[in-house]
């Protein structure tokens, strides 16, 4: 249900998409003020989010700790699963950011008559993600070389290496296939698992199809049906310049796909995509085990009642008195 | 202790991992008997000064609450939203990934899909879309938008009652998403409108009066003590001094209550009289701050700091120059990562320093607090105490590591080095069961009830099994821990699951093989069971006998 309705959701989009371009006046507003208003968004509302969320305080020092701890000088303490300074903050975060480190400790467990259980080890969904996230990562500055000009070296570096094998004409990317069999592999995983589609909400389905729609349509344009991708530059670089201008006759498949990528741009910040500036601020991974060593100051840390001993001495005097046990009182 | 109504293997039999045909948000909640607790006594609510006390439970349908009670959350979840950058990360960032889901013990072990970490939070995250976030208002249900009603308190109740805190699923989260911190936050909302249990209410009230969750008056703790010193006596020949209350000390000694009240806690209560005469450690208890357990950390932030105020309180007032902490889990992730920020800078207190080795105990120099594994293995190390290994040659030992020591502190690698040091026999459960990826007993975080049994069974299910595997492949025969709740709890969940297994904490293996000056030759441990290889268990399975097998 959540997963049709999403479905839907983007073919919506899609047709949107597919007729307004088609339109002949329309291009300016799909070439140029969409673009220009989802990149608007995408800023502004990250940009919120982070500081609404910066704006509440980190009360308490709760690191999830997965090593042993840094204590007496001959007990080897493990400085990436359980830092106690800033450089163990770094190199633990790089692990969890750059690896996703937590993922690949992933396991799976199986019950079996006894009942005996197993826990066996399960990369699956770390390879998925690690190779979805990467290739994604690759191919947005793979497109760097149509907004700039001249293209720069790293660019251009990271091009010939994603076209490596020198497959077909055009080229073909690797990261092209990874990226499509990646979002296939998620999206069929969340629809098979039933433990995943159980918890899936729609909107875990629509980035996956949003996504999943702007890699096939790319494909699309460089593989099947070639666009003019003078005219692309010509946008691009327009649109980064401030001097926006609109080339004729760049095929209404290019506009469908630079919509896709505005939808995702304008989703992105009111969506759990903002996992990705989450991570960074996320508590329990960016604090140093060290809250025995450094102070960690609450701002709001309230009193509290107490019951102080004076009243426990109140309270307990003569019963303390007979017991021997001293007191502050007589 | 009387066991669930369900056979071992019939309860096993019917933990089934199959889906409900309605989606999550279409099952109401359903409170069977053995699986939930029994609400807060009013009394002590009341006592407490919490909000709402009254004669209630969970199988009632009228909860009897305040009329504004939806108001009360909302607003209390606003304000913590504000306070708390963690809640507010946890309920934006979550893609339902779904990694964490069979690693919370209590989703293994009762196979309800709601016990799924990931789910747990939904049940929190829905309502804050629905009121919290503009997809939610807009899509509604689309958006996985939920609104609040009577049906969803029932359900908070029923599943943050079903987590320990144990914080596995987190190291496992691609974000580190933190249950133990969403369900300590629902509690406090909860609590916001007299929902609560009294297995955290009225221990928290007790130790707020009386310095424990037992509720033991001061002479009642120095009968105990005194108890403990003579019976240490009639088993080593050795009378041990026992400070309490006293002033001028230069160590203050907490440990949880159960230590000198409960059993097997109290031949860990025996080991750590034995080994600091034997140190000559200047040393004091204290009936003040005779918990080291804090109840109020399974209620609300401010009842853990309302408790955990009594340790700095008490030290100060005694002059003391150090605080050593005893074994215990929860207790210890407060030590750790709340006491200094919540009632320190205790600066009134010296950088620890152990009187024995000199060594400095630098991870503890801002808390002055130090933990007695630390302690220990720091005398062991320098050759400070004599351990007669033989002495525990009638245990084979397994360690099960504490959810908190573990993944709040990182305390890994001190009880194990104690215990190979105490033992001939140690080994290790499966790896994807002990350290940083411990299994829960099952019931923490104040879910140790009688009433609460089936589901105890049921989450502590994974640590059984693993205790198992062991005691099959090595004829392990003691469970030994650094932490009370495992030390009450674990027992019962070992004679359902797996059967001649005994529990108990590392200092009392270090009790029996410590060799005092001056004791008598020993013939039984600090259980008074005799002091030879246990036959059976040597017979049982195929085990290997070299000692420190992994």
């Amino acid at each position: 249900m959540n997963a049709l309705f999403s479905l839907v959701a983007i073919i919506v989009i899609i047709a949107a998409a597919f007729l307004g371009a088609s339109v002949p006046h329309l291009d300016f507003l799909f070439g140029v003020v969409f673009p220009y208003a989802a990149i608007t968004v995408f800023l502004t509302g990250i940009v919120y989010r982070v500081i609404k969320w910066s704006t509440s305080p980190v009360p308490f020092h709760i690191p999830t700790v997965a090593g042993q701890q840094k204590s007496l000088p001959w007990i080897k303490d493990s400085p990436l699963e359980s830092p106690h300074n800033t450089w163990g903050v770094v190199g633990r975060m790089a692990l969890e950011i750059l690896f996703f480190r937590s993922l690949f400790r992933n396991t799976k467990m199986e019950m079996k008559n006894g009942p005996k259980l197993v826990y066996g080890s399960s990369k699956y969904l770390w390879l998925g993600a690690i190779v979805f996230h990467w290739s994604m990562l690759i191919i947005v500055l793979r497109h760097l070389r149509l907004f700039m000009q001249p293209i720069p070296s790293f660019v251009l570096g990271l091009d010939s290496l994603d076209g490596f094998f020198q497959v077909g004409l055009p080229g073909l990317y690797i990261t092209d296939v990874l990226i499509l069999s990646a979002l296939t592999f998620l999206i069929l995983r969340r629809l098979t698992v039933r433990r995943i589609r159980y918890i899936s909400l729609a909107a875990d389905y629509f980035p996956l199809f949003l996504l999943f729609s702007i890699a096939a349509t790319g494909v699309l344009m460089r593989y099947f049906f070639r666009i003019d991708l003078v005219n692309v530059k010509e946008l691009a670089v327009g649109l980064f310049s401030f001097h926006p201008v609109v080339p004729q006759g760049t095929g209404v498949l290019f506009y469908v796909h630079l919509f896709l990528v505005c939808t995702l741009l304008v989703y992105f910040p009111f969506s759990k995509l903002m996992h990705m500036p989450g991570i960074f601020l996320s508590p329990t991974r960016n604090l140093a085990n060290n809250s025995r060593m450094k102070r960690h100051v609450n701002p709001w840390n309230h009193p509290v009642r107490v019951h102080t001993y004076e009243e426990y001495e109140d309270e307990y005097r003569e019963k303390m008195k007979e017991a021997g046990l001293p007191l502050d009182k007589e | 202790m009387a066991g669930p109504k369900l056979k071992p293997e019939e309860l096993a039999s019917k933990i089934k991992y199959n889906l409900p045909p309605k989606g999550w948000m279409d099952e109401p909640v359903e409170f069977r008997e053995g699986t939930f607790n029994y609400s807060g006594n009013p009394k002590n609510v009341e006592y407490l000064q919490l909000p709402n006390p009254r004669k209630w439970q969970p199988t009632d349908p009228d909860w009897q609450l305040p009329e504004n009670w939806k108001e009360i959350i909302l607003e209390g979840l606003r304000d913590r939203l504000h306070r708390f950058r963690s809640l507010q990360i946890f309920m934006d960032i979550c893609v339902r990934c779904g990694a964490c889901a069979d690693k919370c013990h209590f989703f293994i072990g009762s196979g309800d899909p709601k016990n799924m970490p990931v789910m747990r939070a939904e049940l929190l995250r829905a309502v804050y879309r629905k009121d919290f976030t503009l997809a939610g208002k807009i899509f509604g249900k689309y958006a996985g938008a939920r609104e609040l009603t009577l049906d969803v308190v029932k359900e908070w109740f029923y599943y943050f009652y079903q987590c320990t805190q144990c914080r596995r699923c987190s190291v496992f989260c691609p974000y580190g998403i933190d249950t133990a911190e969403i369900t300590l936050l629902v509690r406090e909302l909860l609590g916001l409108i007299g929902v609560n249990i009294d297995w955290v209410v009225t221990p928290v009230a007790n130790s707020f009066k009386t310095g424990n969750h037992l509720g033991i008056q001061p002479h009642g703790f120095k009968d105990s003590i005194d108890f403990a010193v003579d019976e240490l006596e009639a088993i080593t020949g050795v009378k041990v001094e026992a400070p309490i209350n006293k002033k001028g000390a230069e160590i203050l000694f907490i440990t949880p209550s159960a230590d000198y009240f409960g059993s097997p806690h109290y031949y860990t209560l025996l080991g750590y009289l034995a080994l600091f005469h034997e140190i000559g450690l200047d040393y004091t208890w204290s009936t003040y701050a005779s918990e080291g357990g804090n109840f109020g950390s399974f209620l609300s932030h401010d009842m853990m700091k309302s408790l955990n105020a009594k340790m700095y309180a008490e030290a100060r007032r005694l002059g003391v120059k150090w605080i050593l902490g005893g074994e215990c889990g929860h207790m210890w992730r407060v030590v750790h990562q709340y006491m200094s920020t919540l009632n320190g800078p205790a600066d009134f207190l010296e950088e620890p320093v152990s009187p024995v080795t000199g060594t400095k105990f630098g991870n503890a120099r801002l808390t002055k607090m130090v933990h007695v594994c630390e302690f220990t293995a720091d005398l062991i190390k320098n050759g400070k105490i004599k351990l007669d290994k033989s002495r525990n040659d009638n245990r084979r030992v397994t360690f099960h590591d504490s959810c908190n020591p573990a993944r709040a502190l990182g305390l890994i690698e001190e009880p194990r080095y104690i215990i190979r040091n105490a033992c001939n026999y140690f080994f290790e459960m499966p790896e994807n069961t002990i350290k940083e990826q411990t299994f829960c007993c099952g019931s923490g975080a104040g879910l140790g009830t009688d009433e609460n049994l089936e589901m105890r069974m049921r989450g502590g299910l994974p640590r059984a099994n693993a205790v198992k595997f062991v005691k099959e492949k090595h004829g392990v025969n003691f469970l030994g821990c650094i932490c009370a709740i495992d030390k009450a709890t674990l027992p019962p969940l070992m004679e359902y699951w797996v059967g001649g297994v005994d529990v108990g904490g590392v200092h009392e293996l270090v009790g029996n093989a410590l060799i005092m000056k001056g004791e008598k030759e020993r013939t039984t441990d600090l259980r008074g069971e005799p002091l030879t290889v246990n036959e059976s268990a040597m017979k049982e399975g195929n085990m290997s006998e070299e000692p420190f097998g992994e």
